[in-house]
């Protein structure tokens, strides 16, 4: 056993008794945290291996298995805790960059807790969205200000004809992405993530009439079905670009930075580019995958709308382009240019989003939380008059439905979510994307721990969290009053903030709970 | 429960008196608190038909000599006198109530050379009624008035003196508030430019109703969801030139199971309003009356969680949330019906305006 200066993170603790030595731990376990001694017929534990994503816990089938934290604490200092000592070890060990994959880990104020929901009470009845209708359907799109009407010269005349036929609508509307329920699947690349992930997403998005989004790592030939739910992603890398994969598609964004690490590239090592993951990128196998930091044709917000331009010309105008930014301090400034450039939604990613790696130094101290983001962009677009041109789309660590109900009535227009995805799949948010062992089959593309992932079961779980969010939704619109989500799209009236500074009210853009209207 | 709405109009402009709205309202008082109630009347001012009407409260002396002053930067004064009104024991605290005759002035004329005269009105009704002037402007249109206040509709009615004016629409409204506390200003009916409303229920998409009016430069002090969504009609009708019939179908579309099993054509109409107009949905229990001195309409939201009801007889129409305010003014009509939910019931004139 190596000897390190420190704690393990986790203890994994054998029960003798019900430990049957069936070496399933020792199989499930890509980390080799457990192993099999033949000569002494037992199976041992290195605890210091353990990254505490549980697969062994489920697996073992006696429960003999138990995983927690270690719970020794090295210094008593809160300055200088446990994890700042073993990032010091780890990095004078090693002299590198710390890495880790998942959003952040650190105690940042979650605002979403501290924003309370509205509910009607007498005067304004609730509804039952079991017995009345109750619309989620959302369309993402830009939109122009207002419409041309032209009064029909043969009218149809019949007694209670309805006007569409009086009048026709000369005003053209942009081609729209239409949701079912204000959300879509986060970017996240084949590559990155394993091809039977990708295709539970790609599939429950088509069940669910919603969009999953390929990310940058391009479009495998078996998912081009599901085109008409797909949004492509074109990032600094350009992997997989070209005229069929533009068009494969219900829309393309262009990838220009995400939460977890803003200002940041991506590199997908060569030994995890293999033959399929050569093919969707298009790139030789076995070759280091670099995204750049910045797109190197773009270094200016003209730059940006050539290529949002090019994007439209090379699909003809057919599909909305979307542009992805990580929410950083100048955040409502930059969605205005992007939105002047000609996109047609954009994008924010929090500080809490994902990733499947990224610098730990970055992604826990680099961007804004998405809350203040949504309402900073979506205020200064109103602001502008430019509110209708394009959609908004809020991501980074959304958890649960009343996450998306509140960032909808800040000002949002949907949300991405890809943390709670791979959670339903199974991911156990160990934060280990990174190296590719993903015990849980998500994220990694060895064959063998691939299969663990049945995209069928994989896809049903994900359909079912969507209907249940979506239900969840429409019981908290139907408590407020509303039956229509576009009611409920920027209506900040209906939040409150609680234990939340004046500052942070003023750009939440909320009133204090038990102040009225 | 709720306030309670009235209006008649007589489609051949034939005008009538105060008399008839007050005695409507009044059937329905059991549905009101006394604290706010007021009338809209068209047709009430011929000698004056081409001026702007401005009825004014005001706070205080102060604020009234504020407003005098911003008044004059841009219109010219044809006529400047208090609005008269009689002693009612229940009506207390009255502000100072008056009412101006403008012409836009050539000055403003030259100087908003791109604005039309109704936006000129507009804007200095916004900076009027959105500065802490104390001053408001309740209604701004031309031979038309609102008289509004704190007290039960009937005598609020009185109080004004409306049965010694006569009109050929007049719309008004009792209240039971319940967002805002009843204060002059606060009452029905809301009105800007020709446009006047009165409306029983409580709108659940106001924040974002009135941060879509926003957008547009409307800015609204009120507070309350009836004046957004009579700047809701003002900004489609007026602004966007739409016809009043889909400005309609845009505060109260049909709902998306509806539009799926439209024809083609109907299903892209529907689905270009939704989408554009999203900010402008309407949602929550809802009857309303509006009257643009052309016609006086009706309807309820989209499921139809507050009453309406329609009826007509010769050539005169009413509306009125309870079928006794109108049996009370017209025994017999000559049809009666509820106003379903997804129509609008418009009440036109038809001959000249008397
Ligand atoms: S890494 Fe996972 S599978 Fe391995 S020992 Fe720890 S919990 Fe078990
Ligand atoms: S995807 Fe896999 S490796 Fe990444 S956090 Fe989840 S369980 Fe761990």
């Amino acid at each position: 056993m190596k000897r390190m200066l420190y704690s393990p993170d986790y203890l994994v603790t054998r029960d003798p008794e019900k430990c049957i030595q069936c070496e399933v731990c020792v199989r499930q376990c890509a980390f080799n945290a457990h192993t099999y001694d033949a000569e002494k017929h037992r199976v041992d534990t290195d605890c210091s291996k353990c990254v505490g994503c549980f697969r062994c816990v489920y697996m073992c089938p006696t429960g003999a298995l138990s995983v927690s934290e270690f719970s020794g604490r090295m210094a008593n200092s809160a300055n200088w805790t446990d994890k700042q000592l073993k990032e010091l070890y780890k990095q004078a060990e090693t002299g590198g960059v710390l890495l880790t994959g998942m959003g952040t880990d650190k105690k940042y104020k979650i605002i979403w807790d501290h924003i309370l929901l509205d509910a009607a009470q007498v005067t304004n009845p609730s509804i039952d969205p079991l017995r009345e209708p109750m619309e989620l359907r959302t369309y993402l799109g830009g939109k122009p200000l207002s419409i041309e009407v032209k009064e029909n010269k043969r009218k149809v005349s019949l007694p209670g004809a309805d006007i569409s036929g009086r009048f026709s609508i000369t005003t053209e509307l942009p081609q729209q992405l239409e949701l079912k329920t204000p959300i879509l699947f986060s970017a996240m690349s084949y590559g990155a993530i394993s091809f039977n992930a990708s295709k539970a997403l790609a599939s429950a998005a088509e069940e669910c009439g919603i969009y999953y989004n390929t990310g940058e790592g391009g479009l495998h030939k078996d998912l081009y079905r599901y085109s008409k739910n797909t949004i492509v992603q074109v990032a600094s890398g350009r992997f997989g670009v070209d005229t069929e994969y533009l068009n494969s598609c219900a829309a393309v964004e262009i990838k220009i930075g995400q939460g977890a690490k803003p200002g940041i590239g991506g590199h997908l090592p060569g030994e995890k580019v293999t033959d399929e993951i050569s093919m969707a990128r298009m790139i030789p196998k076995g070759t280091d995958a670099l995204s750049p930091a910045p797109h190197h044709d773009i270094y200016s917000i003209e730059d940006l709308s050539q290529l949002i331009y090019a994007i439209k010309e090379a699909t003809e105008y057919k599909k909305p382009v979307s542009v992805k930014i990580a929410a950083v301090h100048n955040v409502a400034a930059i969605a205005s240019g992007i939105v002047r450039a000609g996109a047609d939604i954009v994008a924010i990613d929090g500080i809490r989003g994902g990733t499947g790696a990224a610098p730990t130094r970055t992604r826990d101290n680099v961007g804004i939380p998405i809350e203040l983001a949504i309402s900073a962009v979506d205020t200064r677009m109103r602001e502008e008059g430019i509110r209708n041109r394009a959609s908004i789309i809020a991501a980074g660590g959304f958890r649960n439905s009343a996450d998306v109900v509140k960032a909808i009535a800040l000002g949002a227009d949907a949300v991405y979510i890809g943390t709670a995805a791979l959670i339903s799949m199974g991911c156990h948010l160990c934060q280990k994307c990174y190296t590719g062992k993903c015990n849980w089959g998500i994220a990694t593309q060895d064959p063998y721990l691939v299969k663990r992932l049945n995209s069928e079961i994989a896809c049903r779980r994900l359909v079912n969290l969507i209907l249940a969010w979506s239900l969840e939704i429409k019981e908290i619109m139907g408590g407020m009053g509303i039956n229509s989500i576009e009611s409920l799209r920027g209506n900040r009236l209906r939040l409150r903030g609680f234990d939340l500074h004046e500052n942070e009210l003023k750009i939440l853009g909320i009133k204090p709970a038990g102040e009225s209207l | 429960m709720g306030c309670s709405i009235a209006g008649v109009i007589d489609g051949n402009g034939s005008l009538f008196s105060g008399d008839e709205i007050i005695r409507s309202i009044q059937k329905m008082f059991l549905r009101a608190n006394g604290l706010g109630g007021g009338f809209a009347g068209y047709g009430i001012y011929p000698e004056n038909k081409n001026d702007f009407c401005f009825h004014v409260i005001y706070k205080d002396d102060k604020s009234k000599d504020i407003t005098d002053a911003i008044l004059k930067l841009d219109f010219d004064v044809v006529k400047s006198e208090p609005i008269p009104t009689k002693s009612i024991k229940e009506i207390i605290n009255r502000p100072i109530l008056w009412r101006y005759f403008l012409q836009v002035s050539d000055s403003a004329k030259r100087q908003f050379y791109d604005l039309t005269e109704e936006e000129i009105v507009m804007r200095v009704v916004m900076k009027i009624n959105s500065g802490s002037y104390g001053s408001f402007i309740i209604s701004s249109g031309k031979n038309m008035g609102i008289f509004k206040g704190v007290g039960y509709a009937s005598e609020i009615g009185r109080f004004f003196r409306l049965e010694e004016y006569s009109g050929y629409c007049w719309i008004a409204h009792d209240r039971f508030p319940t967002n805002t506390p009843g204060w002059w200003a606060g009452a029905h009916p809301f009105g800007l430019l020709n446009f006047s409303l009165v409306h029983n229920g409580e709108i659940s998409s106001y924040g974002i109703n009135k941060r879509y009016l926003e957008e547009f430069g409307y800015q609204l002090p009120l507070r309350t969801d009836s004046e957004a969504i009579l700047y809701l009609f003002d900004l489609l009708l007026r602004k966007h030139s739409l016809p009043l019939e889909i400005a309609y179908k845009i505060l109260c579309p049909p709902l998306w199971h509806d539009i799926d099993i439209m024809p083609a054509p109907a299903r892209e109409f529907y689905k270009k309003l939704r989408v554009v107009y999203s900010g402008a949905l309407i949602n929550g229990p809802s009857a309303i009356i509006v009257a643009d001195g052309k016609r006086m309409c009706g309807f309820t939201d989209r499921i139809k969680l507050r009453p309406l009801i329609h009826a007509a007889c010769g050539s005169k129409h009413y509306l009125a949330s309870e079928e006794c305010a109108i049996r009370e003014i017209c025994p017999v009509p000559d049809e009666l019906s509820f106003v379903k939910s997804g129509e609008l019931t418009v009440c036109g004139i038809k001959g000249k305006i008397k």
